[in-house]
């Protein structure tokens, strides 16, 4: 089926191919076999469905998709692709509809994706129309498989695609869970343009050993350091992962002094300390838990700044991340500002993000003319497996290892 | 002190020229001491969500997120040229001004590409303290929703 132009050296996850990055087919073969093949794709929240009739447009992969609420109180994502010549169907980002109609040639279609109505299907005075053995049933744009969980859309464009707490497994289901406890609001909506391909993100947010490296924000004031106590899971596909941390200033240690690290400082210090002053949220004592589930959705808590992120391919070196930043329904007016305040860390302006965007165009224009060469993923041995310490790139193995397993490479 | 057209003119080719001289050390002074700076764009502003690309209640933050950029955040140096219409005046008096200024900004990069980064509008709340006119208020409401990754310099 696809051609392998890329050559990985060896069956193992510690070499993975610069080529990957750039490479036209790879691109094509990952459409294919992971965003339209048996993977669970993050459509949107259900809160952002809350009627009969809402309705947002989104992607799976490049695949254009329509995500919306029946009156029957279901949610329902077909391909935003018109039957007749393939005209986008939903222009508008989001809304309310009855029904939906393509502004080429009219043909309409309900909530569910069924093609409905052709203009003129018998004609004018007798000329022209469709063949009488036209039928409207067997046309229709691509219809998605949903699952939601705890408010979480996802759509499939694979039959065979296992439930959705089957794909997740336990222990990813328990720590989604733990975020998306009782009902959310959306605060705000902001996307980032990223100057790399999708996959140098998902490493990234997979990455937690650079975290407390490359971000002076989070070593400084004690967000997120490798010493702290906290864990990696990744689950038995490789594909999702979890790395958390607890703050605990009693146990602050002195092995960052001792690197020398430009992102510890003790003289660098805040003049509003209140863009960091949290609340205890969670009763487990973990300040920090970054999830991911394969391919690109990302559910993050970093002290009360909660968000989920879509990460989608727009082309080789280009990838988006849609941010979707919430609070709770039942956050008292203190709450809200204490997330507004700490949003400050993520999206394009982030204190934090800011960097992993910089850092995926270091990476992509570093790679550029070294097809040939691989990068090098052996912090903490060469296994993907769940483990307490997070000076290790084993979830970032893990990515690997659900991505070799789904393009068969 | 009158405020009017020609005032809030002149405060905001004075706040473009703090930022785009890289004088980046004197712009929280064009805020007063409490006050709300934000980063959003026309969807946001449309439904009515309070979160910001950049979110601040007081000059100190503002403050601190020039240190940050100064002393603490990883990004490539560039540089930014706002071009601001004139404003628009919704009300003004002795103590103060609503008024709405359409911006432009080019992000000029060390690689020597300039590009247009940003477009859209200040929403504004002027007040006058100590005969100085100060923001209250700037909301940078984008265009586009879809922001580069390195929104570094303030708009
Ligand atoms: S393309 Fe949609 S009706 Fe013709
Ligand atoms: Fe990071």
């Amino acid at each position: 089926m696809q051609e392998h132009t890329i050559a990985w050296k060896g069956p193992g996850l510690t070499r993975i191919p610069f080529a990957l990055y750039s490479d036209a087919a790879t691109a094509r073969a990952e459409q294919q076999r992971i965003f339209r093949g048996p993977t669970w794709n993050y459509l949107c929240l259900e809160a952002e469905l809350p009627e009969g009739g809402s309705f947002r447009t989104t992607f799976v992969g490049e695949t254009p998709v329509v995500v919306v609420k029946d009156d029957d109180g279901e949610v329902y994502a077909f391909e935003n692709r018109c039957a007749h010549r393939g005209a986008l169907i939903a222009l508008e980002r989001s809304g309310k509809a009855e029904s939906f109609q393509c502004v080429y040639h009219a043909w309409s279609y309900n909530r569910q994706g069924d093609l409905t109505g052709v203009a003129f299907e018998k004609g004018v005075k007798g000329q022209g129309g469709m063949p009488p053995q036209f039928c409207k049933e067997e046309h229709g744009p691509r219809k998605l498989r949903i699952a939601v969980f705890c408010g979480l859309v996802f759509g499939s464009f694979d039959d065979e695609v296992p439930p959705i707490d089957e794909y997740l497994g336990p222990q990813i289901c328990e720590r989604i869970e733990r975020v998306l406890h009782k009902p959310v609001e959306v605060i705000g909506r902001f996307t980032q343009a990223l100057p790399n391909n999708w996959k140098l993100y998902v490493e990234n947010v997979k990455d937690s050993y650079h975290a407390s490296l490359l971000h002076l924000f989070f070593t400084t004031f004690e967000i997120n350091r490798l010493s702290q106590k906290g864990g990696v899971i990744v689950d038995e596909s490789g594909g999702h992962h979890v790395s958390f941390s607890m703050i605990d200033p009693a146990a602050a240690d002195a092995s960052y002094k001792e690197q020398g690290l430009r992102s510890d400082t003790e003289n660098y210090r805040l003049k509003d300390p209140s863009l960091l002053a949290g609340f205890a949220e969670y009763d487990d004592g973990i300040t920090l838990q970054i999830l991911s589930v394969f391919p690109g959705f990302i559910l993050q808590q970093i002290q009360n700044c909660l968000a989920v992120r879509q990460v989608l391919p727009k082309g080789l070196d280009r990838s988006e991340l849609n941010w979707t930043y919430l609070g709770y329904a039942d956050d008292t007016p203190e709450q809200r500002t204490v997330r507004l305040k700490q949003a400050n860390l993520v999206g394009p302006a982030g204190f934090i993000s800011m960097e992993d965007g910089a850092v995926g165009g270091f990476v992509q224009r570093g790679i550029a003319g070294a097809r040939e060469l691989d990068a090098v993923v052996e912090m903490g041995g060469d296994g993907a497996a769940s483990g307490e310490g997070r000076a290790t790139e084993a979830s970032v193995r893990g990515f690997w290892k659900a991505y070799r397993a789904r393009m068969e490479a | 002190m009158a405020v009017d057209l020609l005032a809030i003119a002149a405060f905001n080719a004075a706040y473009a020229h703090a930022i785009d001289s890289e004088a980046l050390e004197q712009w929280p002074g064009f805020f007063t001491a409490r006050c709300h700076y934000r980063i959003t764009h026309v969807e946001n502003e449309r439904e009515g969500l309070p979160a910001g690309i950049v979110y601040a209640d007081s000059r100190a933050m503002l403050e601190d997120r020039i240190a940050a950029l100064r002393e603490a955040n990883i990004y490539e140096r560039h540089r930014y040229r706002h071009l601001l219409g004139l404003p628009l005046v919704d009300s003004a008096s002795a103590d103060g001004a609503v008024a709405r200024t359409p911006f432009m900004v080019a992000r000029i990069m060390h690689t020597g590409q300039a590009e247009l980064f940003a477009t859209g509008a200040y929403r504004d709340r002027f007040v006058v303290e100590q005969g100085r006119l100060l923001l209250a208020e700037r909301v940078a409401v984008c265009d586009s929703t879809v922001t580069d990754t390195l929104m570094a310099l303030p708009l």
